[in-house]
């Protein structure tokens, strides 16, 4: 089971976190056509290499984190708290 | 000549057992002082404590322990270890116990599994006479067709397998977790193992010693005197490090991400077997080495096995493994086991040196070994072969952990790459070379050292000295046939065959054949199988490569991945009250909650009549502070909260941004930036997570605090027309329509506790009040309403009543009424949803599903035969026949006296009035009608008075 290094709680257990998904911008709901708007729903990248994605540490800290991970490897090149940028 | 007097002449006598246990030897594990009892079979028996069911029976002389999988041949001792074939028993109701491992106890009751109707009379060991029927692959030439017939395939299949039987009763067995965090666990409690955790720490780190076997010390333990000094100093080393914590019968099943190392630990008293969960800094294999069997004609026959098991038998055990023997050896350890024959006064027949080309061609005889026939032409009356003919390097964990292990021709093993090994895993031991003891240990004193390193990240590494494979001579088939897989019963001839029908790879071989997916899991038979793919492919070994070596290295009970049986639950502060009065358990997510105190018809009609309380605590509550909640509401519920004034209460849904109905509740506003959000019971959690998601990944910049109160409160519904008297007699809050009406909320005190929230709403439809006291004074409120209410007729109940007032009312449960596909408009709620909004979760998918207008309906549904309530799921028929719609909820009124329900169904059919089928589950049709959502007072006069 791999570890994430929660910038507030340290390295901790992947079932600690709830994996929310890649991160990216939510589409303007008012311009963004029917295509644009299921793209960001559920077309995602998925990609066999480093990707940006959100974990929330639910059975910790609460906080969401913005982290880079490379999927080949799991090796988390960063990981910080979405909202106030904080890095351990 | 008779060399083998008692157990060769005809009749059952044939196979009279003769004891086998020797005088007492060195480094024998029995207790000679005790004997404990135990039957095989039926038969009694006894074992010395330290004795394994297999070494017990050894000893008495039993040779004959099993039949094999496919062909039910008669199998013997092979490796005398836990991986051995052979010997797979049903203890009790265990089945599967690995025999040549598991010790003897007093009393236990073995058995062989799967014989029919005895071991020594196998009735369907004329499976080796219907070859044809088992060929190569045969269960995908078989089986085919007619599908039909497949489960009767399996039924007659099930029969002939060999697997042992389950009771569905766990009785008392207990199995437990741990979770631990030791700097360096060693997986393998041999001379490196023992040697790098006593250097690990001495260096100062934390060590887990983990050793498949009861005692440390691999091979050692059935080696010669020196082996054993060697053994005596390693252990009290071992001993005197209070940095090392043992695990014997202990096995390192699988190494993961971040070095989380599972450990199977059965040597616990008291339980079964636990589940160590240990993240590791560093990772120590050093699993040693396990031999390799040769295979030949006849290679399966008992009295047939590997010159460690036979070491085994009579260095551990002191049991004399057979009365005349053949050695076949191509190493110094099967020399050693000459040796050890000779001491155990087993007559050897005949040395043939591997290394100068002797050999076995083929064994001989029928139930067990009598000629063994050789390269030289010479047939040797034998009642025992002993094979040395090579070792296979146990990867599994190297290979868990990137590695890829290359093939080394010159010492005919797979080899670690230490290249691709990751920084947090060492080799140590014979898995990385052979050498002598010292220098074995040598070797593993500096890996554990610079394992200690690593876990403490110190930078200065330590030097490693090399260790290599000695050279040893190719040996893997005589080409005479033969077993590879003793479990699976695979064949050489198999291996070829498939080879022959086009399966090349070894991985397709191996799905093919069944090879190495047996118990044993390759550990025996993988480098044999890639031999003969390799020869009959034309490749080389190299080449052909290894199969993938996958967790579990060995098998873990379901009971152990399990754990303690613990599952949390939640109560009401109000439960000893609802225990006491009789309440029916309903298991509602974690909580339990009062399901009906009895009638829950007379509960609804309590509501409707007089006043009812129902205890609410599951409801979801969140506190929400700051000036910005307005823009996080609005944002999360489709409708609109900017003017929303102090003292209110608003009803709300929210949607994900699919537009599908994620929750919903009523969201009151206590002051100026003060509000208190409620949620659905089951939703309490998600809808929390859902708003902090939000607030910290969108909205970072909104000052919103967001706590949880679900449980800081207890939560009563007070409902009914009489609601209003009873609760005025315990609050001080003005509830007069004038001063409190539909949709308000106030705060006060109720029977005496202060800082109470009360809203006036109505899920009930009926005039009522919903109160959130602070839990620790939950039980006292509602001990008090039911006493101050009791010349008002108050009658509890249970979440069955509200669901029939609810339904009565028409108003939907979010997951029961709607399900994972449904989007607002499906729901019903198309007055609430504002898609004038600039923004709200979900606006885009909801705006384009009104646009299509194809979505499903929510709508009302009446059986006309009103004695019919059809169930829940029931479908919605349309003219063809074809689904159009299901029941989603469905009861009885006791307030209208018939059925009533709400389904969703196809936009063609929704209209109101229309007449439609609903097919029930036991096949009958009925006619329903579509009405509005709401069955009792539609106008909503009864909840505004």
């Amino acid at each position: 089971m791999m570890l994430l290094p929660c910038p507030w709680c340290g390295p901790r257990n992947a079932t600690e976190f709830r994996y929310v998904g890649e991160a990216g911008p939510r589409p303007d709901p008012a311009s963004a056509t029917p295509e644009e708007w299921r793209r960001f729903l559920y077309v995602h990248a998925n990609p066999c290499g480093p990707v940006r994605e959100t974990w929330y540490h639910r059975a910790g800290c609460r906080r969401y984190l913005a982290v880079e991970r490379d999927t080949a490897t799991n090796e988390v090149r960063s990981a910080v708290d979405s909202a106030t940028g904080v890095a351990r | 000549m008779s060399l083998l007097p008692t157990t060769r002449r005809g009749g059952r006598g044939a196979d009279a057992p003769v004891p086998m246990r020797l005088g007492p030897r060195p480094g024998e594990v029995i207790d000679r002082r005790r004997t404990l009892p135990f039957t095989f079979n039926g038969d009694p028996y006894t074992a010395h404590p330290g004795d394994t069911i297999a070494s017990a029976l050894a000893a008495a002389g039993v040779r004959l322990l099993s039949r094999s999988y496919k062909y039910h041949r008669p199998r013997g001792l092979l490796t005398a270890d836990y991986l051995d074939p052979g010997a797979f028993f049903q203890v009790g109701d265990e089945p599967n116990v690995r025999g040549a491992h598991r010790l003897v106890e007093a009393g236990m009751e073995v058995s062989s599994q799967n014989t029919w109707p005895s071991l020594r009379f196998d009735v369907k060991a004329v499976n080796q006479l219907a070859g044809p029927f088992l060929a190569t692959g045969f269960y995908y030439k078989t089986f085919i067709k007619p599908e039909p017939l497949w489960p009767l395939y399996e039924k007659v299949l099930r029969r002939f397998v060999h697997a042992g039987a389950i009771t569905p009763d766990p009785g008392g067995a207990f199995y437990d977790h741990r979770f631990a965090h030791p700097d360096v666990v060693v997986a393998g409690g041999g001379p490196a193992g023992m040697a790098a955790a006593v250097a690990a720490a001495r260096a100062g780190a934390s060590v887990m010693l983990v050793e498949e076997n009861h005692d440390l010390g691999g091979h050692l333990r059935f080696g010669d005197a020196a082996d054993l000094a060697a053994l005596a100093e390693l252990r009290a080393q071992v001993a005197g490090e209070t940095g090392i914590e043992v695990l014997t019968d202990s096995v390192v099943t699988g190494r993961y991400d971040d070095n989380w190392v599972g450990i199977a630990q059965r040597n616990l008293p008291g339980v079964t077997e636990r589940l160590v969960k240990a993240r590791a800094r560093t990772l120590v294999v050093a699993p040693g080495l396990i031999e390799r069997p040769y295979v030949f004609g006849g290679n399966d026959l008992p009295g047939v096995m590997l010159s460690t098991a036979a070491r085994r038998l009579i260095n551990l055990y002191a049991v004399r493994p057979g009365q005349r023997a053949v050695v076949m050896t191509a190493n110094p350890e099967g020399d050693a086991g000459v040796a050890d024959l000779e001491e155990a006064g087993v007559e050897v027949a005949a040395v043939l040196d591997a290394r100068r080309q002797q050999g076995v061609v083929r064994a001989h005889g029928r139930g067990g070994l009598r000629t063994v026939e050789t390269t030289d032409r010479r047939r040797i009356e034998a009642d025992l072969l002993v094979t040395a003919t090579g070792w296979t390097a146990p990867t599994s964990l190297l290979n868990q952990s990137g590695d890829r292990p290359v093939y080394d021709r010159r010492s005919a093993r797979f080899v670690p790459d230490p290249a691709r090994m990751p920084e947090n895993v060492l080799a140590a031991g014979e898995i990385v070379g052979d050498a002598t003891v010292a220098e074995i240990v040598e070797h593993a004193d500096a890996v554990g050292r610079e394992a200690a390193r690593r876990a403490r990240r110190d930078t200065t590494a330590v030097t490693v000295p090399e260790l290599r494979p000695d050279p040893h001579p190719e040996l893997f088939s005589a080409g005479t046939g033969g077993f590879v897989d003793f479990c699976e019963d695979v064949s050489a001839k198999d291996i070829t065959t498939a080879v022959a029908e086009g399966y090349d790879s070894v991985e397709l071989v191996k799905r093919y054949t069944t090879v190495t997916m047996g118990p044993t899991q390759g550990k025996l038979e993988t480098v044999n199988a890639v031999a003969l793919v390799a020869a009959a492919t034309g490749r080389s070994i190299a080449e052909t490569g290894t199969t993938t070596w996958r967790p579990v290295y060995a098998p873990v009970t379901l009971g152990a991945l399990a754990g303690r049986p613990h599952e949390p639950v939640r109560y009401s502060p109000m439960q000893p009250w609802h225990e006491r009065h009789g309440a029916t358990p309903l298991v509602a997510g974690q909580w339990i909650r009062p399901e009906h105190y009895g009638d829950p018809a007379a509960e609804v009609r309590a509501v409707r009549t007089g006043v009812g309380i129902i205890d609410v605590t599951p409801i979801g509550k969140l506190d929400l502070q700051g000036p910005d909640v307005p823009e996080l509401l609005n944002l999360l519920y489709v409708n609109k909260w900017s003017r929303l004034g102090i003292g209110r209460v608003r009803y709300g849904v929210m949607c994900a941004d699919d537009g599908v109905v994620l929750d919903d509740g009523v969201t009151g506003r206590l002051g100026e930036d003060h509000y208190l959000m409620s949620t659905t019971s089951s939703g309490a959690a998600t809808v929390w997570e859902w708003v902090e998601n939000w607030l910290q990944t969108a909205h970072p910049d909104w000052r919103v605090h967001v706590t949880p109160v679900t449980t800081a409160y207890a939560s009563i519904n007070i409902a009914g027309p009489r609601s209003r008297e009873l609760l005025s007699r315990l609050t001080d809050v003005d509830l007069s329509a004038e001063e409190f009406g539909y949709m308000h909320v106030r705060e006060g005190s109720v029977a005496g506790v202060e800082d109470c929230v009360l809203w006036r709403i109505g899920f009930t439809g009926e005039l009522s009040y919903e109160i959130h006291v602070p839990a620790g004074y939950g039980l006292h409120v509602w001990e008090q309403l039911m006493s101050t209410g009791a010349d008002l007729g108050v009658t509890p109940f249970g979440v069955e009543a509200q669901r029939i007032l609810r339904l009565e009312k028409g108003h939907f449960i979010v997951g029961q009424d709607t399900d994972g596909l449904s989007q607002g408009f499906t729901a019903g709620i198309d007055g609430l949803i504002k898609l004038d909004k600039d923004d709200f979760v979900g606006l885009p998918e909801l705006r384009w599903q009104r646009e299509r207008d194809t979505h499903p309906r929510l709508v009302g549904l009446r059986p006309v035969d009103g004695s019919i309530v059809p169930p829940e799921a029931s479908q919605i028929l349309d003219r063809s026949g074809g689904i159009a719609g299901r029941v989603t909820s469905s009861r009885m009124s006791p307030t209208l006296g018939r059925s009533i329900g709400l389904g969703q169904i196809d936009r063609e059919l929704a209209e109101i009035g229309n007449h439609v089928t609903v097919r029930l589950p036991d096949g009958r049709d009925i006619t329903v009608e579509v009405t509005e959502h709401v069955h009792v007072d539609p106008e909503g006069a009864r909840q505004r008075v």
